[in-house]
């Protein structure tokens, strides 16, 4: 019998022939990654009682949440974390200023096909869309990884989501995978291993895939998988780390599910306070007030999400009282974004251009929400108080919908701004 | 047998309510994390919650971020255990690295209220309420082991003859 991609690479992991769904297996991870947690997860190794990390270069480590640092707290956990690397000789530590862990790990050649990718960070399924096999895991456990290596994981099971057709412009992989979130629910794969497969997916750039991935999570998967093909293999030209070796499911494999969807007749999607699963198409919640526009993060801060907003508000005013705030998601992209005059665009229309990093997206700093107030953003998470007080409002969007919406200061169906306002 | 009193949630409880991401990355001991917990969903409970409490809820329980506070607050709050449907996997991990029992119950969850008794009998994998016992799979073997040494930092301190 055909093995899943997610038992085909735990069982390659561990070491055996074929493993079992909800079998418990050990393994060793090909690499590991904390970001400015790294402080508290130094502080846990320290009681384990080991005196070095057993593996340095396992370990890949960013300075994202909390840059530049806005207390003095975070000061002194940065300067920890400084420390740590430097005495343990983990050499791939990014700090502050280079990116948004989750853009950074594919950026620097980390995210290989076949590769078994941890992070003490709930997005870390970003990494799926390389074909990795890529899950969150907590502090402790990224402690106990510095001193063994080692970790148990259980065989999941897997759900297929097909997707047919090809999203029309300028609907994004945003709105597809709030769409399916939306219709699963934010409990609909608990637990599950989802591939992700068909033309929708296929014909998508890769940083357009890498949304589906990092938004997996928001359904309970456990990893998000698409199968790395040649506009993988060309991305990790000239990045990638090492060698690698993709792995692909057995085409008899058993699934759970199989969920199909429709990319062609897909329209923006918009997610309501308080949960992600909450999902409306844009006609159902249009008009409603803002004062927030977020565009960036993990999500949505790629080159192609600055580009499509670009080419939406160019030449054009944000809506009076409203605040756009854009967040690319690595030094990379806001190099590349510089260059093609995209940062020109929004600074000219009004935005404010934030350092790459994760700023206001966990409200530890950066552009929090009063009581009352409403943002609209390209993140991943809209829970009550996420972005600073528990009385503001936080909706998801596109970055075309969160453009469009920029211009009017209500939410806007970006198909309308787009028809007669794109360049 | 643990006895305590419940406190009742929801589906899709998720840890930025149970622990604000704005504290997440200061340098809190267990003990202030809890003065945090649950702040965003119920800011009665931080204040009222008791040694051996257990909260009870749907679907779900402990979503989003990972972060170890959210099952670190609750342990250091006092709460014997966290009962719900089904509970995210990543803090699922974390209470068992942090020595909290969870148990995912299918059945019995509808009919059991904030304030009510319940206990708990982890031996037999039963929880009783109100005279009725409705019945939890044990965990498997590797995970029972690092909930009985206290949390994942002991127990691999045991492993690795540090303990």
């Amino acid at each position: 019998m055909g093995m899943t991609f997610a038992q085909k690479i735990l069982a390659a992991k561990a070491g055996l022939k074929s493993v079992a769904v909800g079998q418990i297996v050990e393994i060793e991870p090909d690499y590991c990654l904390s970001h400015d947690n790294t402080a508290a997860i130094a502080k846990t190794f320290k009681k384990i009682g080991v005196e070095r990390v057993k593996y340095p270069e396992r370990f890949v480590i960013v300075l994202d949440h909390t840059v530049p640092a806005s207390t003095e707290k975070y000061a002194l956990g940065h300067k920890e974390i400084r420390q740590f690397v430097a005495n343990q000789g983990i050499e791939h530590f990014y700090d502050a200023g280079v990116g948004i862990c989750h853009q950074v790990l594919p950026e620097k050649g980390f995210a290989l096909p076949g590769t078994l990718i941890l992070g003490s960070d709930s997005h870390t399924t970003t990494y799926g869309a390389f074909g990795a096999f890529s899950a969150g895991i907590g502090r402790s456990e990224m402690a106990v990884l510095y001193a063994t290596s080692k970790i148990w994981l259980k065989v999941p099971d897997t759900f297929k989501i097909v997707v047919h057709g090809r999203l029309q412009e300028p609907v994004t992989s945003k709105d597809l995978i709030l769409k399916i979130i939306g219709d699963i629910g934010a409990d609909g794969a608990l637990y599950r291993s989802i591939e992700f497969s068909g033309e929708a997916i296929t014909e998508m750039s890769q940083a357009s895939r890498m949304v589906l991935s990092n938004m997996a999570i928001e359904c309970g998967a456990k990893n998000g998988y698409i199968a790395p093909d040649d506009k993988t293999f060309r991305f990790l030209e000239d990045r990638a780390v090492r060698e690698y070796y993709p792995v692909y499911p057995d085409p008899d494999a058993q699934y759970e599910r199989t969920l199909e969807f429709d990319a062609s007749q897909l329209g923006p999607q918009v997610a309501k306070p308080h949960t992600v699963d909450n999902v409306f198409p844009v006609e159902e919640v249009a008009g409603t007030k803002i004062d927030q526009i977020l565009l960036g993060t993990c999500t949505n801060g790629r080159l192609e999400d600055l580009r499509l907003a670009a080419k939406i508000v160019c030449g054009k005013k944000i809506a009076k009282g409203v605040r756009m705030l854009v967040l690319p998601a690595s030094r990379e992209v806001l190099l590349k974004a510089l260059s093609e005059g995209l940062i020109d665009t929004f600074v000219r229309v009004g935005a404010m251009v934030l350092n790459p990093g994760c700023g206001p997206c966990l409200g530890a700093h950066q552009g929090v929400l009063a009581p009352g107030e409403v943002c609209l953003s390209t993140a991943n998470r809209n829970f009550k108080g996420r972005m600073g007080s528990p009385d503001a409002e936080i909706y998801l969007a596109s970055p075309a919908t969160v453009a469009a919406s920029a211009l009017i200061g209500v939410i806007t169906d970006p198909r309308e701004v787009f028809k007669g306002g794109a360049k | 047998m643990n006895e305590g009193r419940v406190w009742r949630y929801g589906d899709d409880v998720n840890t930025d309510v149970i622990f604000p991401g704005k504290y997440t990355y200061q340098p809190l001991t267990p003990e202030e994390m809890a003065t945090h917990a649950m702040e965003d969903l119920d800011s009665s409970f931080a204040v009222e919650v008791k040694e051996g409490d257990v909260i009870v809820a749907g679907a779900n329980f402990g979503c989003g971020s990972s972060r170890e506070q959210a099952a670190t607050c609750l342990k250091a709050a006092g709460v014997a255990a966290v009962i719900a449907k089904s509970f995210s996997r990543i803090f699922f991990r974390n209470a068992i690295n942090n020595g909290l029992p969870v148990i995912e119950l299918k059945e019995g969850i509808d009919g059991i209220k904030k304030g009510d008794a319940v206990a708990i009998d982890f031996g037999h994998g039963a929880v009783i309420h109100q005279g009725n016992e409705y019945h939890f799979p044990a965990l498997p073997k590797e995970v029972l082991a690092i909930l009985e040494d206290g949390g994942l930092i002991p127990h691999v301190r045991k492993e690795l003859g540090k303990g």
